[in-house]
This record gives structure tokens, sequence and C-alpha cells, in this order.
């Protein structure tokens, strides 16, 4: 028995060498075979049980399972040390360098006006505003006569119109949205109408095409408070400050009274800069509480309601709020300049 | 309008600085763009008296004069201007003075001759435009005076910009006026001396358009000197107000309506025929304005005339036949309410821009010719000479205007400022602007003064308060937040949806003018007709665009000169058309591209966009909307593309847009050397999306079978494509086509195409004999229909 005992403990011993010394996943099923296969040593060994005495076969039969199983134990674990190694080896001659740049299929953008826009928008639907437009080639009437600019007024003086015939124009302001929509809905209502307006006038601070949105609020209690608070939120949502939101009085024919909005310099602060000429404050938008002139063109009870309408210049916005110096880059579409908005 | 502190500075005793009268101004809307410095007050230049005379002895362009500047000893100075002469006053900068420019005077040897300083023109000085002479002084002046004080060059001018509301403050004494109202500070009316006549001459006025003059004052001044000097101080105050001095009479009628505001004109009075009549014009009576205009008048014209013709524009201009010249002996002047509606659009009709025009437009109180009659022959007597006639004034009460009260409700006041003001600040208030006012239950009934043409009812004198009032002192509170009552539908789809889509496939938005060359037009749509404009900016900017591609090509264009090659462009917006002498305006979405279809990059083989690349993106487009069954895309020729690379769109049948490769001749005229492709669609039927309907997914394996076919190549595969769905029926889930060939073993002519059916039963396993039977009804429809054979 003892002789027995021996030879396996030496068995164990061999098996468990030759596992620790198998390189590869084959030479390790070498070492499988010879010792675990059909024909292996510790088979073998348990073939020769029946030879033992009975009362020992028991006891021999538990001696050789347990080296079998630890034999099996160390040659699993031992494929999975080679497996791992091998996995390891292989994962790193398939290293790259992460560094390189991704296959980019790029992205365009959003025309810097777009973007202004976009933005004007989303701020004034969020408290309630609906977003209209209008024609760009406009009546006489719509463009000037219902907003109480009637022929020879000298507030035409202050628009310099292209004309198709003397009864049509390229609208000089996106006023005459506020006159359709008007015409088309009833009270209470409230508007914001971006789009593309046209004066005469090109130079360093002028192009003949540019853009403006109009907006209108009209109901029984819309006030010249109610304008101001609308205008001060506007203008600090989409500046992302809390600047100081000025009203200064001025003349517009088709607002009562009338208000020039001018906003703390978003240079300087308000300390005086070269931008805002010292002044500590920017022009931004045009204001007003509507004329009742205008009412009654759209046939609504000046009595009954009042109403407020302001316009604002995009160019002028995207100026300030990118710091974009000159206003005719915008319509040159230099792809310098428009990636820069992407 | 620019006002001259000092001047304002006559009418209103304020303590307040230049700059805060320009804070206090702007905040009442009178907005004070800048103020500027008169000149410079240097006291190194002082008046000179010229003493004596002498030609320099080696440049004999020069002269050395010795001047008096008030020392013991008289200074010499080389001079070149050919106005110096002996007695006369004039700049002199010593030595130490600097001029504008910075140019430093200094003791300096000019040709072996000293000079201890220069004389100088107003343009040396900075104070005028005149550079040809040295600037001559009043003979009055003091020798050896500072230059600034005797001009007044310490003075600063504030330029307002006036809105054509407030005609009242076209003028000194107006701003004078309004500033008192908003500070309370007090107003020193200017002084008027009424002469007594010292002739009797007078001229008749006959007021045949009452409605349009409903007065017309008028004065004659016999031997006036109309050669005489204006003084310095006038001429300062011209200047500082933007007007030019040109001769004592004509001075002084400036200098009355930029005092008072009320234009006045001078006539010669010795070539006027006859009586003056205030009267419509003649179909087709000329008139040659002062400034040599001939004008073509029409009834709708106001006219001063004579017995024999037009002798002035109404309001505008006079005429160069009664023009006052240095032989002028006797003058008429002529002070007159025109109403704002006789005068407005005058001068602009003619191209013309006058100060009266401009005044008379906006408003002229109806009450001030007189004083303004006075004044102006006050100052020309006493500058000038001679002998003043008898004020004479002509009105026609029936047609000036009446001032009527209007009520202002309290209620009403607070309801659209949306703000408490107490009755008594109202009330206050509207003392403050010198309007007659009474109290009523409700509120007020105020008159105002004749001069606001723009107070002519209850909102304007809401205006009126809250101005003055102070828009400072509006509160301010968060927004009134409405909920929107209209919603919008699932199926619109956002335009920015459509836009993000391009942006994403690396398209950068453009921006161009919607008015474009009509040439570079006609050459891409040759057969639209534009809408041309009547004044446009430039001649290549005077038609409105039929497409969008004029200007993206115009885009493209710039930035292939600044040597990009690679471009990709998008716009967005209307284009015009004439439909039928109906103008329509139509939104679009247009793009151009030219150069590889991607950036260069390491990792990734680069070629140039060709027409699928583009085909692609309009697909996307249509995709968006999920209705790609209504769209279709078929061959079809436009004038400014390829001959064979060119598709039209459709929507339903009906033709939206175009896409292909710019035609080579169009690429021409814009230097261009790459191909450029081009699509260009309606946007409105690709805003309207599907709203999902679900249908339930199958749980059954699919089947794929690949077809190979030949086809004719004049086949289109689209056809073919067609005819697969048609027969394959509704097991056919996905049809791709993969493939196209034609070259080495396919006959010529012919082309192979492959493509892939996916076919799949929703409720049941297709089986394979099922997916043959539907493989061999597509084959046998394919041969049967397109001629197109199955390729082994």
């Amino acid at each position: 028995m003892t002789e027995l005992n021996n030879m396996l403990n030496e068995l164990k011993v061999q098996a468990l060498q030759a596992i620790a010394k198998a390189d590869d996943a084959q030479e390790l099923d070498a070492v499988r075979v010879q010792y675990l296969g059909k024909k292996g040593e510790l088979t073998l060994q348990l073939k020769q049980i029946g030879s033992v005495a009975p009362e020992q076969r028991r006891e021999l039969g538990q001696s050789i399972n347990a080296v079998k199983s630890q034999v099996e134990q160390s040659l699993n674990e031992r494929r999975e040390t080679l497996d791992e190694s091998a996995l390891a080896e292989k994962l790193n001659t398939q290293k790259i360098d992460v560094t390189l740049p991704g296959r980019n299929a790029g992205t365009g953008g959003l025309h810097p006006l777009t973007r202004t826009i976009q933005r004007i928008e989303e701020i004034f639907s969020g408290i309630g505003f609906d977003i209209a437009d209008g024609p760009e080639i406009e009546n006489d009437y719509y463009n000037f006569e219902a907003l109480n600019i009637p022929k020879n007024h000298p507030a035409r003086a202050m628009q310099d119109t292209f004309y198709i015939d003397d009864n049509t124009v390229l609208r000089t302001h996106t006023s005459p949205v506020q006159i359709r929509y008007m015409l088309d809905k009833k009270p209470p209502l409230q508007v914001i109408a971006p789009g593309r307006v046209y004066r005469c006038d090109s130079d360093m601070t002028h192009t003949p095409m540019f853009h403006q949105v109009e907006g209108l609020a009209v109901g029984e209690d819309i006030t010249f408070v109610d304008l101001k608070s609308v205008l001060e939120f506007f203008l600090r949502a989409f500046f992302e400050t809390d600047l100081d939101v000025r009203l200064r009085p001025s003349y517009f024919p088709f607002t009562e009274p009338s208000a020039e909005v001018d906003i703390s310099c978003v240079f300087c602060s308000g300390k005086g800069c070269r931008v805002c000429k010292k002044t500590g404050w920017l022009e931004v938008l045009g204001s007003g509480m509507v004329h009742p002139e205008v009412f009654r063109h759209v046939k609504i009870d000046s009595e009954q309601y009042t109403g407020y309408a302001f316009g604002m210049g995009v160019e002028r916005l995207t100026m300030l709020r990118y710091g974009v110096d000159d206003l005719r880059l915008f319509f040159e579409n230099d792809l310098d300049m428009l990636r820069q908005f992407a | 309008m620019m006002v001259s502190e000092k001047w304002l500075r006559d009418f209103i005793t304020t303590k307040l600085s230049a700059q805060q009268i320009a804070d206090r101004l702007t905040l009442a809307g009178l907005e004070v763009e800048a103020i500027a410095t008169a000149g410079d007050s240097s006291s190194r230049v002082l008046v000179g008296e010229v003493l004596a005379v002498a030609q320099h002895p080696c440049a004999s362009k020069l002269k050395v004069c010795e001047v008096n500047v008030g020392r013991k000893t008289p200074v010499s100075i080389v001079c070149g201007a050919a106005n110096v002469k002996v007695g006369m006053k004039t700049p002199a900068a010593l030595p130490g003075a600097t001029l504008p420019d910075n140019l430093k005077v200094s003791k300096a040897r000019i040709r072996n001759i000293v000079s201890s300083g220069m004389l100088c023109s107003e343009k040396e000085l900075g104070i005028g435009e005149d550079g040809d002479g040295i600037l001559e002084l009043d003979a009055t002046a003091k020798a050896g005076a500072t230059l600034a004080e005797h001009l007044a060059l310490d003075d600063q001018i504030i330029e307002i910009n006036v809105t054509p509301n407030r005609g009242d403050c076209l003028s000194v004494w107006g701003v004078a006026q309004e500033l008192a109202a908003l500070t309370g500070d007090k107003l020193v009316p200017p002084k008027l001396n009424k002469l007594k006549p010292a002739s009797k001459r007078k001229v008749s006025v006959k007021l045949a358009a009452p409605a349009e003059c409903p007065r017309y004052c008028a004065r004659v001044i016999e031997n006036v000197n109309v050669i005489a000097r204006t003084p310095d101080w006038m001429r300062g105050r011209l200047q500082r107000s933007g007007v030019r001095s040109i001769s004592i009479v004509v001075d002084v009628t400036n200098y009355v309506m930029l005092e008072l505001g009320q234009p006045l004109h001078a006539f010669d009075l010795n070539k006027l025929n006859g009586d003056i009549t205030v009267r419509k014009a003649k179909k087709g009576e000329r008139l040659t304005l002062l400034d040599g205009n001939k004008v073509k008048l029409n009834a709708h014209h106001l006219v001063i005339a004579d017995d024999k013709a037009a002798v002035a524009l109404a309001g505008v201009m006079g005429g160069l036949n009664s023009a006052i010249d240095d032989d002028t002996k006797d003058i008429l002047l002529e002070g007159a309410y025109f109403t704002t509606d006789a005068v407005a659009g005058q001068a602009r009709g003619f191209g013309l821009h006058t100060d009266a025009a401009h005044r008379f437009e906006r408003g002229v109180d109806f009450m001030q010719q007189e004083r303004a009659i006075q004044l102006a022959s006050q100052l020309i007597a006493s500058i000038a000479g001679g002998q003043v006639g008898p004020f004479i004034e002509v009105s026609n009460k029936r047609y000036l205007p009446v001032l009527k009260p209007i009520g202002l409700r309290h209620e009403r006041l607070q309801r659209v400022l949306g703000l408490e003001i107490s009755r008594t600040d109202v009330s206050a208030i509207l003392k403050k602007l010198g309007m007659k006012t009474t109290t009523s239950k409700v509120g007020w009934s105020v008159t105002p003064t004749p001069n606001r043409f723009d107070l002519r009812a209850e909102h304007d004198l809401i205006e009126e308060v809250v101005r003055i009032y102070g828009y400072d002192k509006l509160p301010s509170r968060p927004p009134r937040v409405e909920s929107s009552a209209t919603t919008k539908p699932e199926s619109r789809l956002p335009l920015s949806r459509i836009r993000n889509l391009l942006i994403d496939r690396e398209y950068h938005e453009a921006i161009t003018y919607s008015f474009v060359d009509g040439e570079m037009q006609n050459a891409i749509e040759p057969n639209c007709k534009a809408i041309v404009l009547s004044n446009p900016i430039a001649e290549n900017m005077a038609h409105m665009r039929t497409t969008l591609w004029v200007g993206l090509l115009g885009a493209l264009q710039n930035n292939y000169q600044r040597q990009t090659r690679r471009i990709r462009l998008f716009e967005t917006g209307h284009v015009f058309h004439l439909l039928k002498g109906q103008r329509v305006e139509t939104m679009r979405i247009a793009a151009v591209v030219t150069g590889d279809l991607r950036a260069p990059q390491w990792a990734d083989t680069s070629r140039a966009v060709d027409f699928y690349d583009l085909k692609g993106d309009v697909e996307s487009l249509i995709e968006l909307s999920a209705r790609t069954t209504e769209f279709s895309i078929q061959a079809a020729a436009h004038p400014a593309l390829h001959t064979g690379q060119s598709a039209s769109v459709s929507a339903n049948g009906k033709k939206i847009g175009f896409l292909g490769q710019i035609s080579p001749t169009v690429l021409r005229r814009l230097d261009i050397e790459q191909p450029v492709f081009a699509f260009e669609l309606n946007l409105k039927p690709l805003l309207t999306a599907m709203v999902p309907a679900y249908v339930p997914i199958s749980r059954f394996p699919a089947v794929r079978r690949d077809l190979n076919v030949l086809v004719d190549e004049s086949v289109p595969a689209e056809d073919v494509l067609e005819q697969v769905r048609k027969t394959a029926g509704q097991a056919l889930k996905n049809l791709t086509l993969f493939d196209q060939y034609r070259g080495e073993h396919i006959d010529f002519g012919k082309k192979s195409l492959t493509f892939s059916l996916t076919l799949q039963e929703s409720s049941r396993t297709l089986r394979d004999d099922e997916a043959e039977q539907i493989e061999q009804r597509v084959l046998n429809a394919l041969q049967k229909q397109l001629g197109a054979v199955l390729r082994s």
C-alpha cells in the first residue's frame, strides 16, 4: 500500500511539474494525455485497482481520485494562464495609436444670423409668443400706410425704400407682418416675425439687405410696463448676463409712446469703451405702444385693446453677441467666417 | 440739428454742463449723438492786425508782414496768402501755438527772413473749410485778443438727432424751451426791438391758396448794403450750426431760422414784377431754383409768384429770377406759414433737401412769423443798413390752425402705461410744458402750444406725460408668460430639422442677397421673368432672384477665388417670380457642392463628390418627411445643368425642383475649373411629415434573394426597381440595389444590375418554394416589361 501511495505521490509531483513546464496549449494537452488520457499513467493506476485487496480498494480509489482531481485542477489553471497570456499577446499585436485622428465626416454650421434668429425664437416661444412671417415684396399699404406712415410723411425719408413700382416695395421693416397678423387673428395675441428687410443704403455700417425680428402683443391689459418687462427679460436671456436696460423716448409713426432701448455695453459693462462710444450704452432696438391709428387700420378697437410692438436688428445683436466687427462679413459667406459658427 | 451751447445759453439760465444738458435731452427723446468743441481754444493764436506788407526779397510769392499782436512792438511774419493786406485783422499763431493735426508753430527762417509765427486760414485753424487765404476777421476785432475769445471758440456743439415729430426742436429757442420743461430752469425769451418803419414801401400780397398758406408776412428793406461783411459772431454761430456763410442777407435769414425755427426768404425787390401771390403752380409751369435746378411744376406744387411768373417754390427754395446778387439794393423779406401738407414731399420730389422744407414738413409755429421778420429786419438794418418798410401781414383765419383742447383721462393714462402716476404729478408735468390745462372729473383738458404739431390726441399727451415723467421710472417686472393658443401639428417638420440634416452632412449655411445680377441669372434661368427693382443700389443688384443658385454660386465663387477647393453651401429663402402678372414668393432650399466628398484624412481615400452624393442628400431630405413614395427623381433638362447629369424632383407628380451638375458654360462665367453640383427644391412639400403608424414587426425569419440581371443601357434603374416592387408583392420588405456594372464580359449597350430582395411574411414563416415563386415572378416581369435577363 505504502509503495503504491509513494508511487502515486511521485506521479503527482511529476504531473504537476510537467504542467508547470508546459508552455502552450499543445504541450499542456500532451501532459493531460500522458497522465489522464485513456492510457494515461493515472488512468492506468485506476485500472490496476482490481489487483489490490478489496479492503484497500476504497482507500486507494480515493487517493487516486484525489491526485487525479489535483492534476486536473492544475491543468485547468495552467490552461487559463496560458490562454490569458496568449490573448494578451494577440491583443498586443493589434495595438494601434489612438491619438491618430478619427475618421470624421465633418459638420457644417448655421449662418450666424440664423443662429441668432433661432435663439430669439426660442426665448420668445418660451413665454408664449407665436412665430409668423410675411412676404418680402410688400404693398405700400402694409409697409407704410397701415403703419401710420402716409405718403409724403417725413418718416418715409428715414427709410430709403426699394421700389418695384409706385405701389410696391421691398419691405423696409418686418412691421407689415404686424398688420397682416392683426388682420388675420383676433386679440389677445403675441407674436414675433423674423425676416429679411431691405433699404436702399450701402456703406460700412449699412447693407441693402438685413434682418429684423418684429414683436407684437395685443390684449385688454397690455401696458408700457409690460413692454419694458418683456424686453428686459429677452435682452438678459439673449446676452446671458444681468445687463441694465434703458428705455429712451423716441419716435416711430406706428407706436406711441415710443422708446429706443439701450443695454449697458456688453463689452465694457457700461464703463465706456470704443464700441459704445464712451457712453456705456448700446442702442439695440426700437419699441412702443401700438398707435391707435394702426389699430384703426386693422379694425381693432383701441379703447378695448392696447398693445406693444418692438423691432430689433438681427445683425446688430449678432455682432454684439459674438464680437463680429464688420457688418458686411455676414453676406460674403466666407467659409473661414462661417466655420466659426459651426 | 447742431446747437451751439453758448447760443442755447442765451435763452436758458441753467447750471447744467453741456454734457448734462446732452444727457437730459437724450433721455427725453432728443438724442444727442455727439458733443464737439467749436475749435481749439489755445491762447497762442491771437488776433493780429497787419500793419505793413512788404515783398519777400527772395521769393516772389511770399510777403513779409509786420503784425500788431497787442505787444509793444509788432512781430514779423512771412505769409504766402494772396489776400493779405494792410489793415486787415487776421489770426496770428505765435511760436508755441499748436494747430490741428499737431502742427507746432515755431520761429522759423523762411528763405533768409525770420518769421515769428504764422497767419492762418480757417482751415488751418480747424474751424472751417476755407483754405484759400488767411481768415479775415471783423475790422473791430481787438489786436492782441485771443482768437478763442474773439470767435468764442470755447463753445461746444451739441449734435441732436431730432425725430420727425419734433419740428419744434429744430431751433435753438425750441431746444431751450424743451430743456426748460425738463429741468424747470428759467427761460430767457429772445429780445425784440420792433423797428419803426423808415420807409413806406410795401408790397401787396394775395393768398390764392389759403389752405396751403394761410399766413404770409413780409417787409421791404430799402438800400441794403448787401455786400456788408457778416460779423464774426454770426459767422461762428452759423458755422457751428453747420451752415456756411454766404452773404449778409442770406446769413441773417439762416440765423433767424436757426434761432427761432422760422424759415425766411429774401427776394431782390427790384426783380419782382408787381404783386406777390401765393398760389398753386400751373401744370407744366417752369422755375429755375436758386441752385440752378430747373424744375417743372405741377398743380400740387405751391409757389410764390409775382405778376409774371413763379419766383419761389414755397417753403423749399427761392427762384433764380428774383435772387439777391451783389447789385441788389432793395429786398423783400418773406416769413410765411406753409402747412405741413403743402410742403411735405415737395423737396424730395425734386431730389432736394433744404433746411426750410425740412422745417415746414415737420411743422412751423404759425404764430411766430412776425417775430422772425422783426428779428431779421433788425439784424439786417444794424449790420447792412437800409430803411425798413412797414410790417406786412396777410392771413386767412379760416385756414389757420385752431388750438383745440384735448381731453386726457387719468384712468386711460394709467391703463396704457401700467403705471400709477398721481393727478398732481400729471398736472405738474402739463404745466412744465407750458400748455393751458383745465381739470375735469376724469382728468384734464389740455391745449397744446402752437409749435407742437405732434400733439393732436389723447395718446400724444400720454406719451408727453410719461416722457417728462421719465422712462427710467418704469418698474422692472418679470415678463407676462402666456400659454400659446396655437399648437404645432406633429406632422409639421420644423425648418430647423431640415437645416440640421444638411449641417450634419457638412454643409454650411449661406445668406445671400435677394437681388442679383440679371445677366448671371439669365444665364441660369433664361426662361424665367424676374421682378426688377426700379431704384436698385447697383446695376448688378437689380433683379429679384428667381433661383437661389445665383447667390449660392456667387458665394461658392468667392470662396473658390480664395483658394478653397472644397465647398459645401446651402441657403433657404424666398425666390420671386412673375406668374401671369402676379408676383409670387416661394420658399426654397438649395445647395451647391464642389471638391472632394470628404476632407482629406489619413484613414480615408478621398474622391471627388458626384451626382449620387448630391442625390443622396436630396433623398435624405425627402426621407425626413417619411413620404418617400410621393416623391420621384427623373432625368430632366435644366438650362444651367449638364445635359447628361440633370434631374427633376417631383412630389405627387408636381415638379418641385432640380438637381445635377452645373453646366460647364455656367462654370466658365464663374471661372471655376472643377465640377460643381447643385440642388434646389421648393421647401413646402418637404415640411409635411407623416405621423408614424405602427405596423407589427414580424417574428418570422426573412429570406434574402440576390438577383443579377442584364438590361439595356437605356433602361433607367428606377424602372427596374419599380417593376420589382410591383411584382414582388407584400412579402417584399426591402429592396436594395447594390451594384451596377458595365464593361468587360458584358455586351456593348447592356448593363448589369444587382439587387437584393428581403422577403418576409408577418404572420408565418415564408416557405422556400414561395420565395422561389416570387423570384420567378419578378424575373418574368422584368424580362417581359424591360427585356431584362438573369445573368448567370
